[in-house]
């Protein structure tokens, strides 16, 4: 996981880089939709950090997004909150949700763990739907222009937005990667490999776990909040079982435990759901179709099978 | 006496599989643990680390109670264990194995060194994963991995079954640097003529209970003792 000396910093960077220069040459349309995949690509991030790399296999992580997207939208409605305010009260609700939801999921384990992530989402949905007057309810609520303006710029044009899209996923992506390769994200390797192996070796497993999630928590909010003031909408939607079980698709689909699988899996996703979507209303046999291929020729994902056969320092 | 345990009785759930154990190890010194299958062997060693709850008895290291810590504490007070099967983090690298393993003493180099001193082959394959290794190179690992723990006391459970003569070999040598340095070993183990070379005290099994602890010296292969407890 840290073999490839520099190889793996040049090879983020460099896909930073592509994306930066993609504004130049996509159509705004496909430009936004790229924004819009960087910003799904941070959640599954986040997801990846979880499940990939510590083993926590969660249906609640919509919950954490719909946090991030509300903290960061209802301040903005409610009492006019600037776009860098609102980023940060996003980030902090998804991160606090994750914490909360951990303190009490992470009394389970496996399936046990999966069941009670999901129910905690779907409490949280329906909450997002009993306070309709507040939150929108299931038709949501647009974010004033006037919150989506940073530094100066406003968001909800293509440009600003793009960069914005950019700016959030080359953080998110290079913290990912630092992290992985420092010692804590050896041991979330170490948790998800085996938790009583950990355990012979000193670490309390409830306390790495809590906090791989609280982090994944804090990716979560990250893109909810982002999602937000970028695209202008919030709404409870966001907090369906839809949006927990796309982020384990994108990881699954890119490679679960690598660093780059998470933005793989969206791009390839997204674009796969774009396209079906214009041929037929039943898109998702085309989905259904691409994870029996995936299960089939590369069950390790994309880049996990890229890292299995050829790439070994892929991280 | 740097490990000491009294009336030790644990096992699973409602089945009671250790029966008021006693049993002491020193430093310096490799008392080996002895006796047919399903005696409980593997049971006491993770009792020791409280990977199994302790229903009565008790479990010291230079006067600090272990039985009723958490498992992750037990560690951090000076006992590593390697369980059978070696058990290691398969896709991180052997570098990455021993910084996990030394990371709650705070990975300071010296240990580091001297485990890869240890072990001069783990030198070579820093950055193979774990997996790729093979058998006793995977052996190696897991003992250095405990050993980056700087451990008072090392329990390694059948450290060289089903490895090659020469693997064998060299394990064995690392044991007894070991116990020069002044360690306290607990070894389970099988082969009476690998217990008449590395042991000092072997402590014999039955059903739960150790039944009689005899020092080494004076003791060959066909002993009464060994046909007795291990049947060979």
């Amino acid at each position: 996981m840290t073999g490839g000396g520099v190889k793996p910093w040049a090879l983020h960077l460099a896909l930073i880089a592509v994306l930066l220069t993609a504004q130049f040459w996509l159509s705004p349309y496909h430009a936004t939709n790229l924004a819009r995949i960087m910003v799904l690509a941070v959640f599954a991030m986040g997801y990846n950090l979880a499940f990939g790399y510590t083993g926590l296999l969660s249906l609640g992580h919509a919950l954490l997004l719909a946090a991030g997207m509300y903290a960061a939208g209802l301040p903005a409605q409610l009492w006019g909150w600037g776009a860098g305010p609102a980023f940060i009260a996003g980030v902090a609700g998804g991160g606090l949700m994750a914490a909360a939801l951990g303190l009490l999921a992470l009394r389970t384990a496996g399936v046990s763990f999966m069941i009670v992530t999901l129910m905690f989402a779907q409490a949280g949905y329906l909450t997002l739907l009993y306070f309709a007057p507040v939150t929108g309810g299931d038709d949501g609520f647009a974010v004033a222009a006037a919150s989506r303006r940073l530094l100066g710029f406003d968001l909800s044009t293509d440009t600003p937005r793009f960069l914005a899209a950019l700016l959030i996923f080359a953080a998110g992506l290079l913290i990912s990667l630092a992290l992985i390769r420092s010692p804590f994200g050896r041991t979330m390797v170490a948790m998800r490999e085996n938790e009583e192996r950990s355990r012979m070796l000193g670490y309390n497993p409830f306390t790495v776990k809590l906090a791989a999630l609280t982090i994944s928590g804090l990716y979560s909010g990250a893109a909810g909040a982002a999602y937000a003031l970028l695209f202008g909408y919030v709404g409870a939607s966001f907090a369906t079982i839809q949006y927990s079980i796309l982020p384990m698709l994108y990881v699954l689909l890119g490679g679960a435990g690598t660093t780059l699988g998470p933005f793989l899996g969206a791009l390839v996703m997204f674009t796969l759901i774009e396209v079906a979507t214009g041929l037929t209303s039943a898109y998702l046999f085309f989905v259904g179709a691409a994870l029996v291929a995936l299960v089939l020729f590369a069950p390790k994902g994309i880049l996990g099978t890229i890292r299995e056969r050829w790439v070994r320092w892929l991280p | 006496m740097a490990l000491e345990v009294k009336g030790l009785t644990a096992g699973y759930g409602p089945v009671t599989v250790l029966h008021g154990v006693d049993f002491s190890a020193s430093p310096g010194r490799i008392t080996c643990l002895m006796g047919r299958n399903g005696v409980g062997k593997s049971t006491f060693l993770k009792c020791l680390m409280g990977l199994i709850p302790v229903s009565a008895g008790a479990i010291t290291l230079d006067g600090t109670a272990l039985q009723s810590l958490p498992a992750h504490e037990v560690p951090r007070h000076g006992l590593a264990y390697v369980p059978q099967g070696r058990r290691l983090f398969g896709p991180l690298t052997v570098a990455e194995n021993l910084a996990v393993g030394g990371l709650v003493r705070g990975n300071d180099r010296a240990t580091l060194n001297h485990v890869l001193t240890l072990f001069p082959r783990l030198r070579e394959r820093l950055a193979q994963t774990a997996q790729t290794l093979s058998g006793g190179e995977q052996q190696m690992l897991a003992i250095a991995r405990a050993l980056c723990l700087q451990p008072k006391v090392l329990l390694l459970d059948e450290p060289t079954e089903g490895l090659q003569p020469s693997m064998i070999t060299l394990i064995q040598e690392a044991i007894l640097s070991l116990k020069g340095q002044g360690v306290a070993v607990v070894l389970v183990e099988q082969r009476v003529d690998a217990v008449l070379k590395l042991a000092d005290r072997v402590a014999f099994m039955v059903a739960g209970r150790v039944e009689e602890t005899r020092e080494i010296k004076g003791m060959a292969a066909d002993d009464l003792a060994f046909r007795t407890y291990v049947g060979v």
